[in-house]
C-alpha cells in the first residue's frame, strides 16, 4: 500500500507551510475556515472564561475561610457563586474539549481536510464570542444572583439582578453548542477515510459522537425553558410563578432535561480524551473497545431519562422518584464498564509515565470518587439527607473537574507538540500535574464531608463548628490555584523557547501522529487510507518501530 | 448539635430514621471501597509491574473479554440495585408520614421560617418538638421556593409557593439542632436559620401551655369562613345552598365538571379557594369569586384546618399537647387542629 508509505511518520515536511504559518493577518485568522486555526481560537477564548471563573471561585474559598460573611456583602457572594457557575458551566466546560480538541483533532484522526461544514464550524465560534460577550456585559452592569440553576421563580419574579441579559447570553451560546454538534455528527458520519471504519475509529471520536449527540437533542430544550423564563420576566405571563397560575416545578423539569444530559457533556469528552490516553501510554489495544464505545452511547442516551433525580425534595410524586432512582442506578453501569476496561488495559502494557498520562491515571481515581458520590446521591434516602448541600458541590467537582479538566489538561499535554509543533517541560509538567491532583483532593474532599455534615450550598455564613474542614478547603484551592497557572507559563514558554517537536514523539498509530507537527492546512499531504486496526502498536500498522528503537539506541549511547 | 471534638466528621443522629440514612451510608460507603480498592490497587500493580522497559515495546494484543464484561456489567448492577432498594425504602420512611402525627405549619418567606402549632402558638426561625412523638409539617412559602432542612433528623423537603407539601419526623434526643434552609432563595438565604429545640415531652407540654398562642388555625379559619370572609353564606350546608356542603369533605373523592374526579385533600381546598373556577364540582355553577390576594398563606392554612376538621372522620392529625406516649394515636376528636391562620 503506497498510500500507507505516504503518511508515515515523519517523513514529511516540517519545512513548508502549516496550519500556523499559513497566514500571519488577523483577517487570516478571524475568517479563517480551518479547523485547527478555530480550535485555537476556542481554546484561547475558554481558557479567559476559565481564568475568570477560577478567580471567583478565589474568592468562594476566600469568603468561606471564616463562618461569617464578612468579606463581600451576601448580596455580592450569591453573585460571585452564580457567575462562576455560569462562566465555568457554559462558556468553558461545555465548550472546552469539544470546542478546542474535539475541533482539532476529529477530523485529523479520521482522515479529513476539515469538518463537513467549515463555514458552520466559524459561524458557531462567533455565535460563541457573541453569547460570551452580552453575558460578559451582564456582569460588567451588574451581574446576576440566581444560581447557575435561575430557579423559578426567584429568577423570573424576585431576583433584580440582570437575569433577562444572562439569560439572552446563555440562550445565544447554546446556539454554538447545537452547530458543533450537527457538525461533529455530519463529519464522522461522512468524512471518514477510505478504511477508516466505525470500529476503528479512536474512541476520542466515539465519546464525541455521543456528545454531538446531547448538544443537538438537549440544548434545545434550555434555550426554550431560558426563552419561557424571559417571556415570564417581561410580559408577566404565567408559567412558573404560581403568583400568575404558573407552576415552579415545571421549570425544574425542564431544566434539568438539559441540564443533566449537560453534566455528560462535561464529562464524556473527558472520557475519550483518557480512553486514548491510558491505551497509548499503556501502548495496548484498549481493553474491549466495542464495550467502552457503546458504553459512550449508553450514557449519552441514558442521561436523558434521569433528570428527575435532581427533584427528589422538591415534592414530586414518590413514585417519580422510585423510577428516577432506578434509572440513575443504571447509568453507574456504563461507566463502570469503562473504569474496568481502562484498568484491564493497563494489563500487560508496556507503560510510560509522560506528563499526560499521569492526567489519565488520576482521572480513573478521581472519576472513581466521582462516580461512586453519584450514587450516594442516585439512593433516596440518603439524597434527602445529601441534596443542596456541600456533598453535591464535591460530587460534581470530582466529575467536572476531576474528570473534564484533568482529562482536558492531560489532552492539551499530549496534542500540544501536534497543536504547537513545540516541546513543553516535561518536568515541570509533572510537577503541576502532582500539585493539580494533590491540590484537587485538598479542596473538595473536605466538602463531601462537610455536605454530610449538613452544611448547605449558596451560603455565605455557616456554623462556626465547619470552619476547619472550610480552611482545609480553601487550602487545597490555593495548591490548586498554583497547579493550574504552571502551565500557562510553561506553555507559553514553550511557545518561545521549546524544542521543535517531533511528528509522533511517542511512535503512536493514530492518524494525528502521522502527519507533520503542526499539521499543513489541509492536515494531510495526500489523502490518507486506512488499513490498521485502530490502537495497533505492532509494525503492521505501518510504524517503522526497529528504526525507531535504533534511534532511541543511538540517542543512549 | 454542636460538637466539642476538633473536626466534627458526622452530624448527631436525632430522629428514628437518622440510623437508618446512616446505615446506607455506611453501606455505599463499604461498597465504593470494596468496588475501588481493587481497581486502585490494580493500577499500582500494573503501572508497576508492566511499567516500560524497552522503548517502543510491542505488548501482546488483548482485545476483551466477553466473560470479564459480562461479569463488571451484571455485578455492579445488582450491587447498585441493592443501593436503590434500601434507598427507596428509607426514602418511604421519610416521607410517609404516621396518621397519628401532630401536625404544624409551616411557612417559609424571604429569609425567615414562621411555624404554627395546632393549639395556636407561634414560633419565628425556632421550632419547639417533643421528643418521641410524630410530628408532621405542612408547608408553604409566600414567595420563592424554600427548603426545610435539619441535618441531625436526616431530612429535607422544599417548601413550594403555591402548594403544600410534607415532611415528617420523630425526634429521639432531646437537644439544640440546627435549621437551615437549603434552596437558594436570595439575598439573606444563609440567614434563614434556625433552631429546632427537642423537649422531654412534658417539657414540651409546659412549654405549649406557657404560650398560650392565641387562636389555633382551626378558630381562625372558623372566623374567616363565618364572619370576616363570609364563605358561610354558601357554604354553610343546606339543601339550598349554591355552594358544595363542606362537612365530611376531606380526604373523599369529587366529582369535577367536565369528568374526571380529585381527592379533596389539602391542595385541592387550597386551589379551590384561590382558583374556585378550575375545579368545579360537579351540580354546581362555577360562581364562586376568587379569593386570590385576599387571604394570607396563614390565612388560608387556617381555612384549610378548618375544613379538614369538619371531617373529623377523616385521616388527620390531632396535636394536642395531653402528653401521648410516642407511639399512642392521637385522640380521634382533635384531628383537625392545624396551623393557625391567624393575621398578622
Amino acid at each position: 500500500m503506497e498510500t500507507v508509505g505516504a503518511i508515515e511518520t515523519g517523513s514529511y515536511g516540517t519545512a513548508k507551510l502549516n496550519y500556523l504559518n499559513n497566514g500571519s493577518t488577523l483577517k487570516s485568522w478571524l475568517l479563517t475556515k480551518d479547523h485547527k486555526r478555530i480550535a485555537i481560537m476556542y481554546l484561547i477564548s475558554v481558557s479567559v472564561f476559565f481564568l475568570m471563573g477560577g478567580l471567583y471561585a478565589a474568592t468562594i474559598r476566600l469568603e468561606l475561610l471564616t463562618p461569617a460573611s464578612d468579606l463581600l456583602e451576601t448580596g455580592t457572594y450569591n453573585k460571585v457563586f452564580t457567575q462562576h457557575g455560569i462562566l465555568m458551566v457554559f462558556f468553558f466546560l461545555i465548550p472546552s474539549i469539544p470546542a478546542v480538541l474535539g475541533n482539532f483533532l476529529i477530523p485529523i484522526m479520521i482522515g479529513a481536510k476539515d469538518l463537513a461544514l467549515p463555514r458552520i464550524n466559524l459561524l458557531s465560534l462567533y455565535i460563541y464570542w457573541l453569547g460570551g460577550a452580552i453575558t460578559l456585559w451582564a456582569l460588567m452592569q451588574g451581574g446576576v444572583d440566581t444560581g447557575w440553576t435561575f430557579y423559578t421563580p426567584y429568577s423570573t419574579t424576585f431576583s433584580n439582578t440582570y437575569v433577562l441579559a444572562v439569560g439572552v447570553g446563555i440562550f445565544i451560546n447554546g446556539f454554538s453548542s447545537i452547530l458543533t454538534g450537527v457538525n461533529f455528527l455530519v463529519t464522522i458520519h461522512t468524512m471518514r477515510a477510505p478504511g477508516m471504519t466505525w470500529f476503528r475509529l479512536p474512541l476520542f471520536v466515539w465519546a464525541h459522537y455521543a456528545v454531538s449527540l446531547i448538544f443537538v437533542l438537549g440544548t434545545p430544550v434550555v434555550a426554550i425553558t431560558l426563552l419561557l423564563v424571559a417571556i415570564e420576566r417581561v410580559a408577566h405571563v404565567g408559567i412558573f410563578d404560581p403568583a400568575l397560575g404558573g407552576d415552579p416545578i415545571l421549570f425544574q423539569h425542564m431544566f434539568w432535561f438539559y441540564s443533566h444530559p449537560a453534566v455528560y457533556i462535561m464529562v464524556l469528552p473527558g472520557m475519550g480524551i483518557v480512553s486514548e490516553l491510558i491505551a497509548n501510554f499503556a501502548r495496548k489495544r484498549i481493553f474491549g473497545y466495542e464495550f467502552v464505545a457503546f458504553s459512550s452511547i449508553g450514557l449519552a442516551v441514558f442521561g436523558f431519562l434521569v433528570w428527575g433525580h435532581h427533584m427528589f425534595v422538591s415534592g414530586q410524586s414518590m413514585y417519580a422518584s422510585l423510577v428516577f432512582s432506578f434509572l440513575t442506578m443504571v447509568v453507574a453501569i456504563p461507566s463502570a464498564i469503562k473504569m474496568f476496561n481502562w484498568t484491564a488495559t493497563l494489563y500487560q502494557g508496556s507503560i510510560s509515565f509522560d506528563t499526560p498520562m499521569l492526567y489519565g491515571l488520576a482521572f480513573m481515581g478521581l472519576f472513581l470518587i466521582g462516580g461512586f458520590t453519584g450514587l450516594y446521591l442516585g439512593a433516596l434516602g440518603l439524597n434527602v439527607h445529601l441534596t443542596d448541600t456541600y456533598f453535591v458541590i464535591g460530587h460534581f467537582h470530582y466529575v467536572m473537574v476531576g474528570g473534564q479538566v484533568i482529562a482536558y489538561l492531560g489532552g492539551l499535554h499530549y496534542w500540544w507538540p501536534k497543536m504547537t509543533g513545540k516541546m513543553y517541560s516535561e518536568f515541570w509538567g509533572r510537577v503541576a500535574a502532582m500539585l493539580i491532583f494533590v491540590g484537587f483532593n485538598l479542596t473538595f474532599f473536605p466538602q463531601l464531608i462537610l455536605g454530610y455534615l449538613g452544611m448547605p450550598r449558596r451560603y455565605a455564613a455557616y456554623p462556626p463548628e465547619m470552619q476547619v474542614l472550610n480552611i482545609f478547603s480553601s487550602a487545597g484551592a490555593s495548591v490548586l490555584g498554583v497547579g493550574l497557572t504552571m502551565p500557562v507559563f510553561y506553555f507559553i514558554h514553550s511557545l518561545i523557547k521549546g524544542k521543535p517537536a517531533p511528528d509522533n514523539p511517542w511512535l503512536l498509530p493514530g492518524l494525528e501522529w502521522r502527519t507533520s507537527s503542526p499539521p499543513p492546512t489541509e492536515n494531510f499531504d495526500k489523502p490518507p487510507v486506512v488499513t490498521w486496526e485502530v490502537y495497533d502498536f505492532s509494525d503492521e500498522s505501518g510504524l517503522d518501530i526497529e528504526a525507531a528503537k535504533r534511534e532511541a539506541a543511538a540517542v543512549n549511547a | 448539635m454542636q460538637d466539642s471534638s476538633f473536626v466534627q466528621l458526622f452530624p448527631q443522629q436525632a430522629s428514628t430514621f437518622a440510623w437508618q440514612v446512616d446505615a446506607l451510608y455506611g453501606y455505599l460507603i463499604l461498597v465504593s471501597l470494596v468496588f475501588s480498592v481493587p481497581i486502585i490497587l490494580a493500577m499500582f500493580y500494573f503501572s508497576i509491574k508492566y511499567r516500560e522497559r524497552e522503548k517502543y515495546a510491542v505488548p501482546k494484543e488483548i482485545h476483551g473479554s466477553m466473560v470479564l464484561e459480562t461479569l463488571w456489567s451484571v455485578i455492579p448492577f445488582f450491587v447498585s440495585m441493592s443501593v436503590f432498594i434500601t434507598g427507596a425504602i428509607v426514602y418511604f420512611n421519610q416521607y410517609t408520614p404516621p396518621d397519628d402525627a401532630m401536625e404544624i405549619y409551616v411557612v417559609g418567606k424571604q429569609w425567615m421560617w414562621k411555624m404554627q402549632h395546632a393549639t395556636g402558638q407561634r414560633e419565628i426561625n425556632e421550632l419547639h418538638v417533643p421528643a418521641g412523638r410524630n410530628v408532621k409539617l405542612t408547608m408553604t412559602t409566600e414567595d420563592v421556593i424554600h427548603s426545610f432542612y435539619i441535618p441531625a433528623f436526616r431530612t429535607k423537603a422544599d417548601a413550594v409557593p403555591g402548594r403544600y407539601t410534607y415532611m415528617w419526623f420523630n425526634a429521639t434526643t432531646p437537644g439544640k439542632y440546627h435549621l437551615f434552609c437549603a434552596e437558594y432563595c436570595g439575598l439573606n438565604h444563609s440567614g434563614m436559620i434556625g433552631t429546632v429545640y427537642v423537649m422531654e415531652p412534658k417539657d414540651f407540654d409546659n412549654w405549649l401551655s406557657g404560650n398560650t398562642g392565641g387562636e389555633t388555625p382551626v378558630q381562625v379559619g372558623k372566623d374567616l369562613f363565618e364572619n370576616k370572609l363570609g364563605c358561610a353564606s354558601c357554604h354553610a350546608g343546606g339543601p339550598q345552598q349554591r355552594g358544595a356542603k363542606l362537612e365530611g369533605l376531606f380526604n373523599t373523592e369529587v366529582h369535577l365538571v367536565g369528568g374526571g374526579t380529585a381527592i379533596a385533600d389539602e391542595d385541592y381546598i387550597r386551589n379551590s379557594i384561590l382558583n374556585p373556577a378550575s375545579q368545579v364540582v360537579e351540580g354546581y355553577q362555577p360562581i364562586m369569586p376568587t379569593f386570590k390576594g385576599q387571604v394570607t398563606e396563614e390565612q388560608l392554612n387556617g381555612l384549610v384546618a378548618y375544613i379538614k376538621s369538619l371531617s373529623p372522620n377523616a385521616a388527620a392529625a390531632p396535636a394536642a399537647p395531653a402528653a401521648k406516649k410516642p407511639d399512642e394515636k392521637a385522640p380521634a376528636g382533635k384531628k383537625a387542629d392545624e396551623k393557625a391562620p391567624a393575621k398578622e
